[in-house]
């Protein structure tokens, strides 16, 4: 099969970085779609938990939001939200945190608060919801989202969720023991961290992905690996079953209702 | 006064949001993990002075309008915020439930709230030495739920998604319960979520109750409804128009009626 969108590009190649092994903290939008290809395809046993308390949950439509009831009924278990933080999160049972992000920097540190100065914002967004501690408490993180310039920013405006902060060892002196941000995947690349100095580096551009179209979405100056190489391509396989889940999650939510 | 009006995605109380509307209880401070659509719609009408929450978002949509509209240009009033994270929230109401003046949990590192958030402060474990994330326990004046079921004795019955709701009842000093249905008998499993009657002060049946939010069980979730909501809330008129036919103009029986169109999809 030919033809694919930047979009589909990256949530297969955000679904590939996962395994059955995973226990994965699943955030709302871009993350949720790559998880649950991940658990379509390659990795039918990987675990996914939704902040609204479903456990092992294995929806058949993308959910809405993080606590539609096909996430319920689909899950091994449904927990009190509570006990989700303390016990599953806070208790080290994530293996990753997947996030998305409205502003993003090169050492991965996220908002999702606020565009401008916090006590008068540009932009007032929805705020961080569970992000915080999943980007400290998870073992590693992943983020999938969108290149632009107003988005990859060279300085964020707000620190809902730490990365790693200025570089290098900033995460361990704050006493934060985890990984944090080790992988990001946009529409245009796959970037991992530099393993010293923990800048988000370029290691594989989607197939037809040019350095201007980096340079022209990107909010810094670019580092690239010296064995960067090409994504490959999604399989016929990948495509089919991501535009199989998009289909059938496009007729649930826009079944006609009431008004 | 403070109310807490929880659900988290499912079960929100819709009709009894719509009530207070309706009665024009304001200057309101408001509690909720998530406040969505009811409380865009509390601070659009102006009855809110206060808000206490940890994403404020239309779930799967995007931004509360009415929420943002108040916060960037203070209208139609301005809204004082207290932002937390969902663990912070989800262990100060648990915290309020089990008695206790604060929380400490593992938290806010290296995260910006600490810094414009005074309520968010830090404590030092007596043991090893580690410094943990305190914040206050939530005890609302009164707090506001929807559940599938109450017996004849007022004990109810919340199944599927049960958020943080047991919690917040218990850390209340007042509780109220919206019902789908009073029936004789709960039939509950051992470990189902239940809350005695003697720990609430009233109960009302009130069927699709949670429209357009789901009840497990009895209606499914009307996505259209949220993303309808994203264009309403988006102009200040056609907002209040809104209101004024859906709302003030309405009592809670519209809710069945809706509710009664979505069933047998769930």
């Amino acid at each position: 099969m030919t033809g694919f969108s930047p979009d589909e590009m990256m949530t297969v190649a955000a679904a590939r970085a996962l395994s059955s092994r995973d226990v994965c903290f699943v955030g709302i939008g871009a993350p949720s779609a790559a998880c649950n290809l991940a658990r379509l395809t390659h990795a039918p046993d990987i675990t996914l938990i939704y902040e609204s308390g479903t456990i092992g949950t294995a929806p058949q439509v993308l959910p809405l939001s993080i606590g539609d009831g096909e996430l319920c009924d689909t899950a091994v278990t449904t927990v009190p939200v509570p006990e989700m933080f303390r016990y599953w999160l806070q208790g080290g049972r994530i293996t990753v945190g997947f996030l998305g992000a409205a502003q993003l920097d090169r050492f991965g540190n996220i908002n999702t608060t606020v565009v401008g100065d916090y006590n008068a914002p540009k932009v007032r967004l929805p705020g961080g919801g569970g992000a915080p501690e999943i980007a400290s408490s998870s073992q590693q993180i992943f983020i999938t989202m969108k290149q632009s310039k107003r988005s990859f920013v060279p300085k964020i405006d707000f620190f809902t969720s730490f990365g790693h902060g200025n570089g290098g060892s900033h995460r361990q002196d704050l006493g934060i023991t985890t990984a944090g941000p080790s992988l990001l995947v946009t529409d245009m690349a796959v970037w991992r961290p530099d393993p010293v100095t923990k800048e988000f580096t370029v290691i594989s551009l989607h197939p037809g992905v040019t350095l201007q179209d980096m340079a022209d979405t990107v909010g810094w100056t670019i580092r690239y690996s010296d064995a960067m190489t090409e994504t490959p391509a999604p399989t016929a396989e990948e495509l089919e079953v991501l535009r199989a889940l998009k289909a059938r999650t496009q007729a649930a939510h826009n079944r006609e209702v009431a008004s | 006064m403070t109310v807490a009006f929880e659900g988290f995605t499912h079960l929100i109380p819709h009709a009894a949001a719509h009530e207070t509307i309706r009665q024009g209880i304001g200057d309101l401070t408001l509690i909720r993990m998530t406040p969505d659509v009811i409380y865009d719609q509390m601070i659009g009408m102006g009855l809110v002075r206060k808000v206490v929450f940890s994403y404020a978002g239309n779930p799967g949509v995007g931004l509360l309008r009415r929420l943002r509209d108040a916060v960037e240009n203070a209208w139609p009033r301005p809204l004082e915020i207290e932002e937390h994270s969902h663990a912070a929230m989800a262990n100060a109401y648990e915290a309020g439930a089990a008695g206790l003046p604060m929380a400490v949990f593992r938290g806010y590192l290296g995260a910006g709230l600490k810094a414009v958030n005074p309520n968010i402060r830090s404590v030092t474990c007596p043991f090893t030495g580690e410094e943990l994330a305190a914040v206050p326990a939530i005890r609302p004046d009164v707090s506001i739920i929807h559940a599938q079921k109450a017996d004849k004795q007022g004990n109810v019955l919340i199944e599927g998604i049960v958020g943080v709701q047991k919690e917040a009842v218990l850390s209340a000093r007042a509780a109220i319960v919206t019902v789908e249905e009073v029936v004789e008998r709960l039939d509950a499993h051992p470990n189902a979520c239940v809350l005695p009657h003697w720990t609430l002060d009233a109960i009302v049946e009130v069927p699709g109750g949670a429209h357009p939010s789901y009840a497990h069980g009895y209606y499914d979730r009307d996505n259209a409804a949220y993303l309808e909501w994203d264009q309403i809330a988006a102009d200040r008129d056609a907002f209040k128009e809104w209101m004024q036919r859906h709302v003030l103009d309405a009592d809670e029986a519209i809710f069945a009626t809706r509710a009664n169109r979505i069933v047998g999809a769930a």
